[in-house]
């Protein structure tokens, strides 16, 4: 459990990374907080042959909100998010998904951008954004670029990343305060990847009918995905428990989870359809009491 | 200062060290000009090579030599069992490294010796080996039988003929293992000079594995050293020979410079003992009261592609230890222990009655419904009573005769403590998340000892400082701090001022080591033995000298004076006992498990409500370290029932390849549980009354958790883990 040989570079600023990337390209893998990355180097599963750490880069650290819009740097911990009370009154389905992540010591090496990039999903952090309808700042000596969540997530820890690209800060926009949030998830131990798991963000308007929903889901397929037609079923109703049922069964229509080792196929979509209930029921719950 | 004797818990000796992070653990090791060992494993589980092509890793930066069985004394000899023997299994041994043939993934094919650990695996990237895959057998019914045994006691065929009722059941319990959380190493260095071989990183049993490792270089054993030093855990894997155990002092010989192998994860789950995996196909015929007549059981024993040190050791516990608490009038056990393509296999905290208690107590629960009995009276109606009891069956060649026990009492006890009644109001009210709640009771009766002898020897010195140097060692379990209490006691000189020594073959001159509940029980009664001559011979000499009778003195750390006439005192000699204690025969302690579950079937997920363990361990010699044993052998329990397996794909690659995997139960999933150590039944074997505590947390974990799921779901369990995906099957069942 060595990593093969690499060489090593260590830019402090974010022009001199992309001029990294630029010269080198396929040959670099970006090292942001190496939580996933150092493990699978250890095995030996990833190779690459030059890393190019980023963690001396000051200006990718830092949390701005510009004009109601929350920008999280790429090199941001998830400690830093998880300790943000400004983040937790103004996006909490963002602080709720990020406590699920891990455990304390990842959460202090592990940011933002890193898990963004890495695109597992089963991370929390890419479905939460999803559900926030999140955009991604993309930077390369060809230029910047903005992406959708829908576009920078292309499937199992895959990114439209060109090798050039280096990825500097996510965009959040402002929630409606009346909105009642849920992450809920199941995994087999605290702080594992979860078998399956929802994020909810719903508002209600004052005769009760859902205006706005969003339900994302985690470990549901090879990258986040939004269950749009839950969405579509739910959006102008009034959301009781038969609508909550009726919307969890149409989430997790025509999924195909990946069974392995702690679930199958089978297992995994019926959590999933729990966990959408649960979350919705939750998220509901709130919306009803912000409403009110 | 205190004397802390026995009964007291004084803070462990052992903890100053750890806690302010100044152990010494084999990886802190270091000597000078020492290099690093790669074993170079296999990636197939059942595969045929002619050549392993080394000449490009031999040319590769940092690498001093490859090892292959071609170098090899008569290309590797092979591993002696050291338990439970069985002549027929001994064409299964494991040699050092695979010659020609390779049978479970990770098997050693090769050590390469590089300058540091990230060149060799670097060079081993350059081995080229032609392997040719063989076919895999996985299953264990379809597996070589390697060891086969029959015990009957009593007429079984009378005992289902006069049956009012006979249940049948096949039980499973899924590959686990002990996984402690130092992996294994070593240091070996050769010194050319004296012909002499010493070996860092000694676990579990020093004194034998250098008996095994001089038989296998042929070598007397004088000429070798082993040492232990701080060890991170054990729990029957760790310590054990291992192919390792020969292949790394072997190349400190061969490339003449200090040898280090540090075992990382990735290897250390495919090569290190696995246990556990069994299939039970068990038959209980009663009478319409409950009242047993007899217990039939023919199982598997999947011990995977080799057959290590402990040969038999854990089919032969589960026959012999499957009986447990109760009174059989009838009782037949058949064991096939076969070879698969899967890692060899040993021993694991309570080894055979975890497996075994979940049987055969989730066989009487099932009965227990069947025939509308409580299940707490149709447990306490087939108590033992009588002891010693013989069970008719044995241990290695030791009868298992049960010493001690009052079953009801502790019953009795336990129901009374743990608030049983009150736990059943809890199981008949509704849980407010919709969870389905249940309660399950397991008995169990556990082993300790013997391994026949065990040896010590106490120094004084005339300024009043004590060294017990004793052949048990430690890993981890407090161990140093309950022989000093015992030698305090005896000896009757403050615990601050006990030493404990121990692990160092050239120190200590024999000893037989730290498994199976032993060393409080054995160790401890050898320490005893040498304190109270010691005494006696100090409190004899003075008294000769000072004119007074030995029982009118007064020994402390300043001499030993005339009760009362402090002047008349002489100075501590300096003097050193030894002793041995012999014993051949075992302690069984007894105990029960109670476990309040709720079962959420939207995600199959079990909550731990809560859980309580009795356990009649005849005496606590530290009763906060008693504690902790049952507490950390519950968390290894619960990860059993729960969390871990060691599955495999169908071409035999482990797919539990990391802790990422291989889920070990956290703090988060592991509560706390509520004890109750009783001291009813001293065992009379030894002077002590002890009768080791180390694994009765364990050993009904199965079956308790899983009485309780059953009881909350409806259905009956019968397969371990109770995983989510199990549990939501089970629930729409």
């Amino acid at each position: 459990m060595k990593p093969a040989p690499f060489d090593y570079d260590d830019p402090r600023s974010v022009d001199e990374a992309i001029g990294l990337l630029a010269r080198y390209g396929d040959e670099c893998k970006v090292l942001a907080g190496g939580q996933s990355l150092v493990p699978l180097m250890n095995f030996r599963l990833a190779r690459p042959g030059r890393l190019v750490d980023i963690n001396g880069i000051e200006s990718l650290g830092q949390v701005k909100v510009e004009n109601g819009r929350l920008l999280l740097g790429a090199m941001v911990r998830h400690a830093q998010v998880e300790r943000s009370n400004d983040i937790a009154a103004r996006w909490p389905l963002l602080h709720d998904a990020i406590v699920w992540v891990g455990h304390s010591q990842i959460r202090n090496r592990g940011t933002v951008g890193g898990s963004v990039a890495h695109a597992d999903p089963a991370a929390e952090l890419p479905c939460a954004l999803a559900a926030l309808d999140a955009k991604f700042h993309v930077l390369s000596r060809r230029g910047p670029r903005v992406l959708r969540w829908d576009q920078i997530f292309v499937s199992e820890f895959t990114t439209s990343l060109a090798p050039d690209e280096l990825l500097t800060a996510i965009e959040v926009p402002p929630q409606d305060p009346s909105t009642g949030v849920a992450f809920v998830e199941f995994a087999r131990r605290h702080g594992d990847f979860a078998l399956g798991g929802a994020a909810v963000s719903i508002t209600l308007a004052r005769n009760g009918t859902c205006s706005d929903v969003a339900v994302a889901l985690l470990s549901a397929g090879p990258r986040p995905v939004r269950a749009e037609e839950a969405e579509r079923r739910l959006k102008g109703g009034q959301v009781d428990e038969a609508a909550i049922k009726q919307a969890s069964a149409a989430a997790v229509q025509g999924l195909h989870p990946t069974s392995d080792l702690h679930g199958s196929r089978e297992y995994r979509v019926k959590l999933l359809q729990v966990m959408t209930e649960r979350a919705l029921t939750k998220a509901v719950h709130l919306a009803t009491r912000r409403a009110a | 200062m205190e004397l802390h004797g026995i009964g007291a818990s004084p803070l462990r000796k052992e903890d100053w060290p750890l806690l302010r992070g100044e152990g010494t653990f084999i990886a802190d090791f270091k000597r000078p000009g020492m290099v690093h060992a790669l074993v170079v494993r296999s990636p197939f589980a059942h595969a045929r090579f002619r050549h392993i092509d080394g000449s490009a890793a031999l040319q590769a930066r940092g690498v001093i030599d490859l090892i292959t069985a071609a170098e090899l004394p008569d290309r590797g000899r092979p591993i002696p069992t050291r338990m439970f023997k069985d002549e027929a299994a001994n064409r299964f041994l494991q040699k050092p490294l695979a010659d020609g043939e390779v049978r479970y993934s990770g098997e050693p094919v090769a050590l390469l010796i590089a300058e540091s650990r990230y060149l060799a695996e670097d060079a081993a990237e350059l081995l080229s080996i032609d392997y040719e895959p063989l076919e895999v057998v996985l299953d264990p019914d379809a597996g070589t039988v390697a060891g086969h045994l029959v015990v009957e006691r009593g007429n079984i065929e009378a005992a289902f003929a006069q049956a009012d009722e006979v249940i049948k059941e096949e039980f499973r319990i899924q590959r686990h293992a002990a996984t402690p959380l130092e992996t294994r190493g070593l240091v070996a260095e050769f010194d050319a000079g004296a012909q002499t071989l010493t070996v860092w990183g000694a676990a579990k049993i020093p004194h034998v594995n250098r008996r095994i490792l001089a038989q296998l270089l042929g070598w007397e054993e004088s000429r070798i050293r082993l040492v232990e030093l701080h060890v991170g855990g054990g729990f029957g894997a760790r310590g054990e020979f291992y192919p390792e155990d020969f292949l790394i002092p072997f190349g400190a010989m061969r490339v003449g410079r200090p040898v280090a192998w540090i075992e990382d994860r990735e290897e250390s789950l495919r090569a290190m003992n696995h246990s556990r995996e069994q299939v039970h196909r068990v038959e209980l015929a009663l009478k319409a009261d409950g009242t047993f007549l007899g217990l039939k059981d023919t199982f598997v024993n999947n011990t995977g592609a080799y057959v290590r040190t402990h040969g038999m050791t854990v089919p032969g516990l589960s026959i012999s230890m499957l009986p447990g608490p109760y009174a059989w009038p009838a009782y037949r056990g058949e064991y096939h222990s076969v070879l698969t393509n899967k890692t060899p296999c040993g021993t694991y905290r309570s080894p055979g009655r975890f497996e075994v208690n979940f049987v055969r107590e989730r066989l009487i629960d099932i009965a227990a419904n069947r025939l509308g009995i409580d299940k707490v009276e149709i447990r306490r109606r087939n108590f033992i009573h009588e002891f010693p009891h013989d069970t008719g069956t044995l241990f290695d060649e030791h009868p298992v005769v049960y010493d001690s026990g009052d079953y009801s009492l502790l019953l009795d006890k336990a129901l009374e403590a743990f608030d049983y009644s009150g736990l059943k109001r809890w199981r008949a009210q509704r849980s407010p998340d919709g969870f389905k709640r249940g309660l399950g009771i397991a008995f169990f009766v556990e082993k300790a000892g013997p391994a026949e002898r065990e040896y010590a020897r106490v120094e004084l010195t005339d300024s009043g400082d004590v060294t017990v140097y004793t052949g048990t060692v430690s890993l981890g379990q407090g161990m140093e701090t309950t022989l000093a209490q015992v030698c305090s006691t005896h000896l009757g000189l403050p615990f601050e001022r006990v030493t404990v020594k121990h692990g160092d073959t050239a120190v200590i001159p024999e000893g037989m080591g730290s498994f199976g509940s032993r060393a409080a029980m054995m160790g401890g009664a050898a320490v005893m033995g040498a304190a109270v001559k010691l005494r006696r011979r100090l409190l004899e000499r003075a008294a000769e000298e000072l004119e007074a009778a030995p029982d009118d003195l007064v020994l402390t750390v300043d001499g030993i004076a005339v009760r009362g006439a402090p002047s008349r005192s002489v100075p501590l000699p300096s003097m050193s006992v030894e002793d041995r204690f012999v014993c051949e025969l075992l302690g069984f302690p007894y105990g029960i498990h109670v476990a309040a579950v709720e079962v959420d079937t939207g995600t199959g997920a079990v909550g731990v409500h809560r859980y309580a363990v009795a356990y009649d361990i005849g005496r606590a010699i530290n009763p906060v370290i008693v504690r902790g044993q049952i507490a950390g052998g519950f968390a290894q329990g619960l990860g059993g029932v729960l969390l871990e397996e060691f599955a495999f794909d169908a071409n035999g690659q482990p797919l539990a390849a990391s802790f990422m995997d291989y889920l070990l139960p956290t703090s988060e999933e592991v509560p706390d549980i509520d004890m109750l150590i009783t001291e009813d039944a001293p065992s009379p074997h030894n002077p002590l009354g002890v009768k080791g505590a180390g694994e009765g947390g364990t050993a009904a974990v199965g079956g308790a958790i899983a009485n309780a799921v059953a009881d909350a779901l409806g259905v009956e369990v019968t397969q371990l883990p109770l995983s989510p995906k199990r549990i939501t099957e089970l629930a729409s069942a």
